[in-house]
């Protein structure tokens, strides 16, 4: 066991008399018996498998027969497939198969309502690296020879790269067939109290317009798929992804074959931050190749490949009214956004969303308006990264914030803090907030980064900044309507004093399995190492939703414990049964049951389990969890944002700013984030870590864009031309852990994975501004970019239009 | 079987039956002699294999991974002669004679894990673990040339060219200095700090 000291404020750990389905608890405390494992630092579980080159990520399997598939993909950005000559491919040794999108023509798309995409082009093709024609053969040699081999006629049309032009076009040249209203894949207009009202009557409005270019999540693991059918008709399908069940939906739909004879399994996954986190034209292809074939066929994408996949942050161009009184508060907020969604709708119906409902909290907003518009273009489609659709206006929201407060003479962190908007707050839009660490994540940033000396006292070319930011754990709404449970696991435990998890969950990287072990372990007193969690094998496992908008831990989590609680309280019984005491007085810690009156009475947990068989029979439980249905606004789209529980998060970043060549050093992050309970230190950490880290590399460097002048090919489709950062560019990135345990997290957890990244952004932004007193509204902040800015403030201070930047800090050096 | 659902007709379509001979062109093949992981290996392999293939594909070896195949990502570095190499970029041919370590063999003389394992395991510092096996085969070399405990700035130079997309590297950091520490007890480390991810000064 870990040997971190015991957390303060006593053992987290539920009461052995709690309500069985209540869906959380409150921490009891124990006086005595062994201490809790939550919150402290663990072994992953399956980490040595992948340390030691055990554990087998989709590419490393192989079937015997296997044949290896590839995608002939259209040069265009925009064109009408007349004819397709497969003959020649068809043709050569080693060819098994070749399909096109004639074999695979039903629609399909994450969203029900958009279903806009087809494995295969097959009236058209809506950009660069879109597929028209998918070969099997001997080996990727023979499948990429195949796929030279094959002939596609195109008419080529005129593509549309700009999102207000596709939009504008919309009637005369409609990009997507599937699509219902021109080139809009959905508009959102929304208002909140009066604020145009509010806006007239504010001391400060802040305008400002803010670009945020595209982004992609280069998941070091490329995608790929193996599939085989079996003659006895079952369809099974490996993929890199992170929603096995509503890929195993799609798979059904498309394919024809009932869903009840395709398994899908998610093996070991590479990373996906929201990149693996709907269907893909290879599970679809591999799937079709292997039933024709009747051989396994496995499809793994090339990094080109990757990049044309994309699914990555949409660009937005995003204009900002904000109202403040004299004193700081946020009277109105008025906001109008762009989105730029690339060729299909992916999750652009809820991106859209997204991009304005999720702005408002952490602070108090009197009143709110927003309207936004999802253009599709010729571009690769742009989906959920990391943060869905709200890390963008955050860095409009943040940088607004920050002006205000410069010209209202407020401290940003003060200004902050005067707007926060409390726990057990309903948003202006209708959210329903419970716990909120935010103002203490605030305390922890300004104490850890020297926050007061450094505003007053770093020279020119230094500065350092603040943003806040908020996220969901989970969606309140599944993405399909329906009344079934929104997670769902099955436990069993046997007689070696084992407990198995089965979990539809996807983990991804970001620990979600060891996340329920630390749950069903604590409840049930297990060690850690005890508890083995099968996760997203859609034949061993319950449905599950999936990894993606942060619910792992916090719904399955809750499904976790009331499994667990069941099969606690059959354990007690049998204990309790055998001692002659009442089953209060019965615990389960550290591998033992325990009489919490007489200490020296205890029994290994295999020989507790094994009497609780005797009893009761073969010992296993279900557990569900349904999110509560009182977090939402009451109007239509008042759903969508709608969580269980929020977590907060605020940065610090200090940077240097070279004046002469424009050049960014982000020097450290503080980062502090309010994770409800903290499950697992390190974990928690790590995701803290891994969120502002890729905030840092889209503020600073990377930028994911096609380009017009060449016909809509990638700027630069490899992991050099698109930097991400290495271990010489990060920042030092400081990690404190915030807990404000909420009543609808299991033990009070929430999300940790994707709600620190929201900050990096802006607070860099921010940063930059105190230290050269340039205002960077559009990303990234590259040299080029930061020097124009520059020059353009020289230029100025020169001709007395604006003072000096710092004038009294230009010392020496 | 009866009621399984047909497969749906593809195009005009030549089904091999299953002893039909694999008729893919015949790529010239080579003869290649090496040792991996202590053992001598002598395969043929098609002449424009690389390392990575030769290694992920003929020996079934797949700790090694491909992120990118094109020398960008470090995810396929190796040791070849106990330096760290791209395996994606160095073709089978060149690795005759030579001495190949991955990450199956770097427990090899070790309790179950190599110290570096055991540190990362202990930091969390793999999530995905996608990138872990290059990253622990740069480090290793990295900790054996120093021959004592490194400082968090050595790792970073000598980790540089290993992208890791999960951890932001702090973790990864961390445990590399404290298995330095592991590996090296007692010995004088270059300047090593306690520090979440860089040495503060
Ligand atoms: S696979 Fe070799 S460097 Fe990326
Ligand atoms: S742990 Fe996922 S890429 Fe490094």
């Amino acid at each position: 066991m870990p040997d971190d000291p015991k957390k303060p404020g006593g053992i987290v750990r539920p009461g052995a008399d709690v309500d069985l389905d209540a869906p959380q608890v409150a921490r009891g405390q124990w006086l005595d018996g062994p201490p809790s494992i939550v919150g402290r630092t663990h072994r992953k579980v399956g980490a040595m498998d992948r340390m030691q080159g055990i554990a087998r990520y989709t590419d490393d399997r192989k079937l015997p027969g296997m044949l290896h598939a590839k995608l002939k993909r259209s040069p265009h950005a925009h064109a009408r497939i007349v004819a397709i000559d497969t003959s020649k491919a068809l043709a050569m040794d080693g060819v098994f198969a070749v399909i096109t999108g004639r074999d695979l023509p039903e629609p399909y798309g994450i969203i029900p309502w958009t279903k806009d995409e087809t494995a295969l082009c097959v009236e058209k093709a809506l950009f660069v690296g879109d597929p028209v024609a998918a070969v099997a053969a001997v080996d990727e040699d023979t499948a990429i020879a195949a796929c030279d081999a094959i002939e596609v006629t195109y008419e080529v049309l005129e593509p549309i790269f700009d999102p207000e032009e596709a939009i504008f076009r919309g009637d005369e040249n409609k990009i997507n067939p599937f699509a219902r209203r021109g080139n809009l894949t959905k508009h959102v207009h929304l208002e909140f109290g009066d604020v145009d009202a509010a806006m007239a009557a504010a001391d400060l409005v802040v305008e400002g317009e803010y670009y945020f270019e595209g982004t992609t999540h280069a998941a070091i693991e490329p995608h790929c798929a193996l599939a085989h059918y079996g003659a006895d008709g079952i369809l099974t399908v490996w993929s890199a992804t992170q929603v096995t069940h509503y890929l195993h939906r799609e798979l059904a739909r498309v394919l024809g074959v009932p869903a009840n004879r395709i398994r899908v399994i998610q093996p070991p996954l590479g990373g996906a931050f929201g990149g693996k986190s709907e269907p893909f034209d290879l599970e679809f292809c591999v799937a079709k190749l292997a039933m024709i074939t009747r051989r396994p066929v496995k499809l793994l994408y090339t990094r080109e490949e990757v990049f044309y996949s994309h699914r990555g942050r949409h660009p937005m161009k995003m204009r900002y009214r904000t109202g403040f009184s004299k004193d700081g508060r946020i009277l109105a907020l008025d906001a109008k956004t762009i989105l730029d969604g690339g060729a299909y709708a992916s999750f652009g119906l809820v991106t859209t969303y997204y991009s304005g409902q999720l702005v408002c909290a952490p602070y108090e907003v009197a009143t709110y308006r927003f309207d936004s518009s999802r253009a599709y273009t010729n571009k690769p489609a742009c989906g959920p990264k990391r943060g869905h659709g709200s890390v963008q206006p955050r860095f409009a929201m943040e940088v607004q914030l920050d002006k205000a407060a410069e010209a209202l003479g407020i401290d940003p962190i003060e200004l902050r803090r005067r707007n926060h908007m409390g726990e057990n707050r309903v948003t202006v839009n209708g959210f329903r907030v419970g716990s909120n660490g935010f103002l203490e994540c605030l305390d922890a940033v300004e104490r850890a980064s020297n926050w007061k000396e450094k505003r007053a006292h770093l020279p020119y070319g230094r500065g350092v900044g603040v943003a806040g930011s908020t996220y969901i754990s989970g969606t309140n709404y599944p993405i399909y309507p329906n009344d079934m449970p929104q997670a769902a696991v099955q436990i069993c435990l046997d007689r070696s004093g084992r407990a198995r998890v089965f979990s539809g969950a996807n983990d991804i990287g970001q620990g979600s399995d060891t996340m329920l072990a630390v749950l069903v372990a604590e409840e049930l007193g297990l060690r850690l190492e005890d508890v083995r969690v099968l996760s997203a094998d859609t034949d061993l496992c319950p449905v599950d939703l999936g990894a993606y908008s942060s619910r792992v831990t916090l719904m399955v989590g809750n499904a976790c414990l009331q499994a667990a609680r069941r099969l606690r309280r059959k354990v007690q019984t049998s204990v309790a049964k055998r001692w002659e005491i009442p089953r209060r007085r019965v615990t389960l810690a550290g591998g033992e049951a325990l009489d919490l009156e007489d200490p020296t009475r205890r029994v290994p947990m295999a020989e507790a389990i094994a009497w609780a068989e005797a009893d009761h029979g073969l010992l296993g439980e279900v557990g569900s969890y349904n999110t509560p249905k009182d977090r939402h606004g009451d109007y239509r789209g008042g759903t969508i944002g709608a969580s269980p529980a929020y977590s907060f998060t605020a940065h610090v970043a200090e940077v240097a700013v070279d004046p002469e060549t424009g050049i960014v050093t982000v020097e450290t992050i503080w980062v502090a984030h309010d994770c409800g309970t903290c499950l697992s230190r390190r974990v928690v950490e790590g995701q803290m870590e891994g969120s502002a880290y890729m905030g840092f590399g889209e503020a600073i460097m990377e930028q994911h864009r096609v380009d017009p002048a060449h016909g809509g090919v990638h700027a630069g489709p490899s992991l050099l031309d698109y930097r991400i950062p290495t271990t010489l560019d990060t920042p030092r990135i400081e990690a404190h852990v915030v807990e404000a345990p909420d009543p609808n997290g299991p033990y009070g957890a929430k999300e940790a994975g994707e709600g620190p990244l929201h900050p990096s952004i802006p607070a860099i932004a921010n940063a930059i501004y105190d230290a050269v007193g340039v205002r960077m509204d559009a990303m990234p902040f590259s040299p080029p970019r930061v020097l124009e800015a520059l020059e353009a403030r020289r230029a100025a201070e020169a001709a007395d239009a604006v003072p000096p930047w710092k004038a009294d800090r230009r010392g020496e050096g | 079987m009866t009621d399984a659902p047909p497969p749906t007709p593809g195009p005009a379509r030549r089904l091999p039956v299953l002893s039909e001979p694999p008729r893919a062109p015949a790529p010239a093949h080579v003869v290649v002699r090496l040792r991996v992981n202590g053992r001598p290996v002598v395969t043929a392999v098609p002449a424009h294999h690389t390392l990575l293939e030769l290694l992920r594909e003929t020996l079934d070896l797949t700790g090694s991974k491909q992120g990118c195949d094109k020398g960008d990502c470090g995810a396929c570095t190796v040791q070849v002669d106990g330096v760290p190499r791209l395996a994606c970029l160095t073709l089978a041919v060149m690795a005759e004679g030579c001495d190949v370590r991955t990450v199956e063999g770097l427990a090899d003389g070790f309790d179950g894990a190599h110290p570096l394992q055991d540190a990362f395991d202990r930091y969390d510092a793999a999530q995905c673990g996608f990138c872990t096996p290059g990253i622990l085969m740069a480090a290793e070399a990295l900790l054996r040339a120093a021959g004592r405990p490194v400082t968090h700035e050595e790792v970073r130079e000598a980790l540089a060219g290993n992208l890791c997309r999960c951890t932001g590297y702090t973790k990864i950091l961390d445990a590399v200095v404290d298995a330095s520490r592991a590996l090296y007890p007692g010995t004088m480390p270059g300047a090593a700090q306690e520090g979440s991810g860089t040495d503060a000064g």
